[in-house]
């Protein structure tokens, strides 16, 4: 046995990499998660820095969507889905039962792999988050929300002659798009994204990625993708998960040039694990 | 022994791009080694049928390097490769670049042996060459060695042995510069002597870049320009 296999054996419970950061925006403590008496998250510490961008990756079925839906509280939707452990936005405990979630999932906004976008007009697609959080007391200030999201999410070219059309009327790229300026327009300070772009093309994917890279600079983000190459672009950190365990986090160019985990590498190189 | 696993891919043509992409390499590194070992020897031997040999096989070097290079970007273009199949890849094009100039660096040693064929074997500089050409041909045969085995201690001990290369080759130099100085008829002699002592101290160093791209093939550690000290620590510290 060589070196790099002691290491890897004598952690096999433990992830390896940095987990933590110095500068964190949300931290994640002893997280497990249950569907009724089924776990699907083993024991995950995790920080997510600053305006960084982290991409969670793993095979299919391994918690990735499960622990994402956590740290915004999606998985409340879910009856049988318990979660435990110690999960804080800032100094802000997201558990803490007397949260209300809605203002929760402002701060904290959520992109889906399928574009959702609502039966309404572009416009009331992306107002309708502020009206519900009273952010915009006038219908100018609204209109300014609108525009500005839209331009973030570099959407503003391609749809402000139509605003009033429906939001079901733009393609797959442009309603993912949308839902991205939906999300932004309440201010969050973190955006979740779970596999934005799988349904997209190469060119529309491309300009989702530009969007992330421009959106780091003000939010943090935490993306879940299928594909490597998206995570080795996109991502400052990568964290790799199996079977439900936080495998090894680490910075992005080292997870792809020269991973610390067996199992990290037998993912990112497809080899069988 | 195959520590990278390069057969353990879902995809088993990707297995069988990459161990296409070493055993090219390896060929290519065998067809090189033999042109360093006929320069050396037709330069000790005088024997110009063996130096014009080298001279035309260099075609066959450069062939290897154009095939190695579309291979290794069809890889790259058609696979994507991450960690230590990307680490392979890099190697294998990185390699290719200096097995190609140790292939030029043969060429000129065996024709610095056409120019100084003729001469009597008792010549001034056939001890340092002998001893340099066969250090360099040890270097080269265990640094291969290295890169098939995918070994970073053993592409390590190459790395120490060109150090001492480099300290034959000053000694050497010092003698030939004396020796033009003692008689200086003999300047324009020597000076071939000269160029083939550096072609050689070269054919060196592009082993130990060779070596140096097996330590990071296999650990993922970059050891240039650090000294050895400083390598072997990095190494073990791993
Ligand atoms: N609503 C649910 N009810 C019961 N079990 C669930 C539910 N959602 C997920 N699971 C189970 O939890 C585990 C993790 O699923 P999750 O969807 O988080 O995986 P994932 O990593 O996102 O996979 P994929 O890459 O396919 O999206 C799986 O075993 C899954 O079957
Ligand atoms: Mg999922």
């Amino acid at each position: 046995m060589n070196i790099s296999e002691h290491t890897a054996q004598a952690h096999a419970d433990k992830t390896v990499g940095e987990p933590l950061v110095k500068n964190a925006k949300m931290s994640m403590r002893g997280v497990n998660v249950f569907y009724a008496d089924k776990q699907a998250i083993y024991g995950v510490d995790l920080d997510i820095g600053r305006n960084e961008v982290i991409a969670m990756i793993g095979p299919s079925g391994c918690g990735k969507s499960t622990f994402l839906r956590c740290l915004n509280r999606m998985n409340d939707t879910i009856d049988i889905c318990r979660v435990e452990g110690k999960l804080m936005l800032e100094n802000q405990d997201i558990y803490d039962p007397s949260l209300d979630v809605v203002p929760l999932r402002a701060r904290v906004g959520m992109v889906f792999q399928k574009p959702n976008p609502f039966p309404k007009s572009i416009y009331d697609n992306v107002a309708y988050g502020p009206r519900i959080h009273g952010l915009a007391s006038r219908r100018t200030e609204l209109d300014e929300i609108v525009e500005t999201s839209l331009r973030k999410a570099g959407l503003w070219d391609e749809v402000k002659d139509r605003l009033h059309g429906p939001g079901t009327g733009l393609s797959g790229g442009q309603q993912q798009r949308l839902c991205i300026a939906r999300t932004i327009a309440v201010s969050p300070e973190v955006i979740l994204m779970d596999e934005p772009c799988s349904a997209l093309d190469p060119i529309a994917t491309a300009k989702i990625e530009e969007l992330i890279a421009e959106l780091s600079e003000n939010y943090t983000i935490a993306i879940v993708t299928h594909s490597m190459q998206q995570a080795a672009r996109v991502s400052h950190r990568t964290a790799y998960f199996h079977l439900g365990k936080l495998i090894e986090v680490n910075d992005t160019e080292k997870v792809f040039t020269n991973p610390d985990h067996d199992l990290t590498e037998a993912y990112i190189t497809g080899r069988f694990g | 022994m195959d520590k990278l696993h390069l057969d353990r891919h879902i995809s088993r043509q990707f297995n069988v791009e990459l161990e296409a992409l070493r055993t090219q390499l390896l060929e290519m590194g065998g067809l090189v080694e033999q042109q360093v070992t006929d320069a050396v020897a037709s330069i000790e031997s005088g024997d110009t049928a063996l130096a014009e040999k080298v001279i035309v096989n260099e075609d066959r070097v450069d062939d290897f390097e154009i095939e190695l290079d579309e291979q290794a970007t069809l890889v790259l273009a058609r696979r994507q490769p991450a960690a230590s199949d990307l680490r392979l890849v890099l190697a294998v094009i990185k390699a290719v670049r200096d097995l190609e100039r140790i292939g030029d660096e043969a060429q000129k040693v065996a024709k610095m042996a056409i120019a100084l064929s003729g001469e009597g074997a008792n010549r001034r500089g056939a001890t340092e060459l002998r001893h340099i050409g066969a250090s360099v041909l040890t270097m080269m045969n265990q640094g291969l060695d290295a890169f098939a085995r995918f070994d970073a201690e053993a592409a390590l001990r190459v790395v120490e042995a060109d150090e001492s290369v480099d300290r034959e080759y000053k000694t050497a130099i010092r003698e030939m510069v004396t020796y033009m100085m003692e008689d200086p008829r003999e300047i324009s002699r020597v000076m071939n002597v000269l160029w083939a002592l550096r072609a050689l101290e070269r054919i060196g160093d592009h082993v130990r870049n060779i070596c140096e791209h097996v330590v990071y093939l296999v650990r993922g550690l970059d050891i240039r320009h650090i000294s050895l000290d400083e390598a072997e620590a990095k190494i073990l510290n791993q």
